[in-house]
């Protein structure tokens, strides 16, 4: 069976200023993949995300999303891209001044033409969808971290995206939200055919989620290893990947 | 050659044998500084020395310090290629020690390099030049900004510019009337002083009316607003950089000066002339303050001097500060949010530079203002 890319990476480079993070990547996620983004600590997962949602220019490289060169598209191309992803970033990055229904009705209002009353319902609905019912007019500063975390995902979803990028999104939530944020992941992906990209570094997460991965090194700045996880655990192509996995046991 | 140094129970002996020296430590080594002892292990390590040794003299308590010393000791020791052993010492030091050089990789990014004295200028000239484009692209963007809003293709909430006018406008009035009755209160004693040796005090009303009216309004307006708004909008723009909300807007594809510096400098650029009036009134209050009630001038005849001193134009000139102060504090308030980095600590720089800077260009723009006028004979 072959795979429809909806994003394709060629010869990417990252890195700050004069200092290299990865250089010459290549990889492509399929359109209804859970791509997993993985590594040690500080090895570039969140700079490469920045990367695939245009906010850090890459050094060399091309990044291909529905068709579009990110790197080299018009204002108005890159626009209609940020329209079919979502991000749900680490902390939730809600505006701290408007209620979780304001925060989800602002693209809503920015990009649909629905009426105000219609928008008012998705924003209920979105928020009801992510277990936030009854939050509509509550204040990001007066909901807990995952509960902030889960609204951030209600306004990734606002306009039914193609794509949808998190930032670890299990860090700082117990096991059992952590769990359920997956099973979330898991539903959006199966009943919606949203690709989605995940940076982690939770194994059970990574395990129960990945459909696909890349593994970054901070050492060789080249990526590792790619394929499904539970692939890679079984075959694993090399020591850092195998200790990465089985958290730290040598062969 | 002998070394010890004695403190209460602990000790540390360096001796030198043929190639090889011996560190043997023994009772208390905590809480020492290692530094001069460090020192003299580095005078000894001579060239025909090739292995150290750390030798266990019954060593009772040990902490940080000794690690450290070991540490030191060992990276002296790898940088002339001797080698060394501490097979003597306790098994956690040594675990410690194995740890400590478990991994070697070093940040490649940052090296404090020295530069010379051409390469900074350079280096700073470059910075100049690539800050100076950068500021130039944002006040583009700001203008274009106001440019959509006037033909109604901005993103702007009008919620946020009601609560950034209602912030900066009714919010400020008392500190603002507070501030510039007291200015109006102590032109009036400082000239009233000098213009009684010549028995013209009445005068006082005339000098507290152009002084306000024309500029003392306009600037204490300009340094109360830059203090308490002008640094509100550095710190809540820098703290949404912190928590990733201004990335948010920019994958949402909303413009962030549409959506944050316009709802702010439109509030601004209203509320500070306004602002102005009412200092300039303040201030004339507190002059006739004085007048009336210290230097016992009569009532009317005060007001009829300063009403006499008041002129349209010194009026109109005034609120022009008032307006370009505006302007000023909106952008840098919200200029140094928008480049704030990416943690609390820049959050309080970001807000510190933008009152700096506002009133710096303030004063800057005052000079221009006034040679301009000067020039144009206003
Ligand atoms: N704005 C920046 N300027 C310069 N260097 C940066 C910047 N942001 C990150 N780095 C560097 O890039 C490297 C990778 O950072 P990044 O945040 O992408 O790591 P990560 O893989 O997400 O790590 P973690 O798992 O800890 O979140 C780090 O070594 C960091 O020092
Ligand atoms: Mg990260």
């Amino acid at each position: 069976m072959t795979k429809e890319a909806i994003i394709r990476v060629n010869d990417l480079t990252i890195g700050y200023g004069d200092y290299v993070l990865l250089h010459d990547a290549n990889f492509q996620v399929n359109k209804g993949d859970i791509f997993i983004i993985m590594g040690g600590s500080g090895c570039g997962k969140s700079s490469m995300l920045r990367v695939l949602t245009g906010l850090l220019p890459p050094k060399k490289g091309n990044v291909i999303i529905n068709g579009t060169d990110i790197t080299q598209a018009s204002p108005a191309e890159l626009q209609k891209i940020r329209e079919q992803s979502g991000i749900l970033y680490q902390s939730g990055a809600l505006f701290s001044s408007m209620t979780l229904a304001e925060n989800i009705m602002l693209p809503l209002q920015q990009y649909s033409d629905y009426s105000p009353s219609t928008i008012k319902e998705l924003a209920h609905l979105k928020l009801a969808l992510v277990g936030l019912n009854g939050f509509d007019d509550f204040y990001p500063s007066e909901i807990s971290g995952g509960m902030k975390k889960r609204a951030g995902l209600a306004r990734a979803l606002a306009l039914d995206p193609d794509i949808v990028y998190f930032d670890e999104p299990s860090a700082g939530l117990d096991p059992i939200s952590s769990r359920n944020l997956d099973d979330l992941i898991i539903e959006l992906n199966r009943s919606l055919g949203t690709t989605i990209v995940v940076v982690t570094h939770e194994l059970a997460s990574l395990f129960a989620i990945g459909t696909n991965s890349i593994f970054l090194d901070a050492n060789t700045k080249t990526i590792l290893a790619q394929g499904n996880p539970k692939e890679l655990l079984k075959n694993p192509p090399n020591k850092e990947v195998y200790q990465f996995l089985t958290r730290g046991e040598t062969k | 050659m002998k070394t010890i140094d004695t403190l209460t129970n602990m000790s540390i002996q360096i001796t030198t044998e043929k190639d090889t020296l011996h560190i043997s430590v023994n009772g208390d080594i905590v809480n020492f500084d290692t530094q001069t002892t460090l020192k003299k292990i580095q005078k000894s390590i001579t060239k025909q020395i090739k292995k150290i040794i750390f030798i266990n003299n019954n060593l009772q308590k040990w902490d940080s310090s000794l690690l450290l010393l070991a540490f030191e000791t060992i990276c002296l020791a790898k940088d002339k290629k001797i080698s060394y052993s501490i097979d003597s010492m306790p098994k956690n030091l040594q675990e410690l020690i194995t740890l400590a050089f478990a991994v070697n990789r070093k940040p490649s990014h940052k090296t404090s390099d020295q530069k010379d004295f051409l390469e900074e200028v350079g280096f700073k000239t470059l910075s100049i030049t690539s800050k100076i484009k950068t500021v130039c692209k944002y006040i583009g963007e700001i203008l274009s900004s106001i440019g959509r809003w006037l033909t109604a293709n901005s993103v702007m909430r009008k919620i946020d510019f009601l609560s950034a006018l209602d912030d900066c406008g009714p919010k400020a009035i008392g500190i603002v009337s507070l501030i510039s009755f007291l200015v109006g209160l102590i032109l009036a004693f400082v000239g009233a002083v000098q213009l009684q040796m010549f028995g013209a005090q009445i005068y006082v009303a005339s000098l507290v009316t152009i002084g306000m009216c024309r500029i003392m309004g306009a600037i204490m307006v300009g340094i109360i607003i830059a203090g308490r708004t002008g640094s509100a909008y550095a710190a809540t723009i820098g703290t949404m950089q912190v928590n990733e909300e201004l990335d948010a807007l920019q994958t949402m594809g909303l413009s962030r000066i549409d959506f944050l510096v316009l709802p702010r400098l439109l509030s601004l650029l209203i509320a500070m002339p306004i602002l102005t009036i009412l200092a300039d009134f303040m201030g004339m209050i507190g002059g006739a303050f004085v007048g009336v009630f210290m230097m016992n001038l009569p009532y009317q005849e005060y007001w009829k001097y300063a009403l006499d001193a008041f002129s349209l134009k010194n009026f109109l000139v005034g609120i022009f500060h008032g307006f370009c102060f505006g302007f000023i504090i909106a952008l840098c308030g919200c200029y140094c949010g928008l480049t704030c980095g990416r943690n609390a600590d820049s959050v309080g720089v970001a807000t510190t530079r933008s009152v700096v800077n506002a009133i710096v260009w303030m004063i800057v723009v005052t000079g221009i203002i006034t040679v301009i006028c000067q020039e144009l004979g206003i």
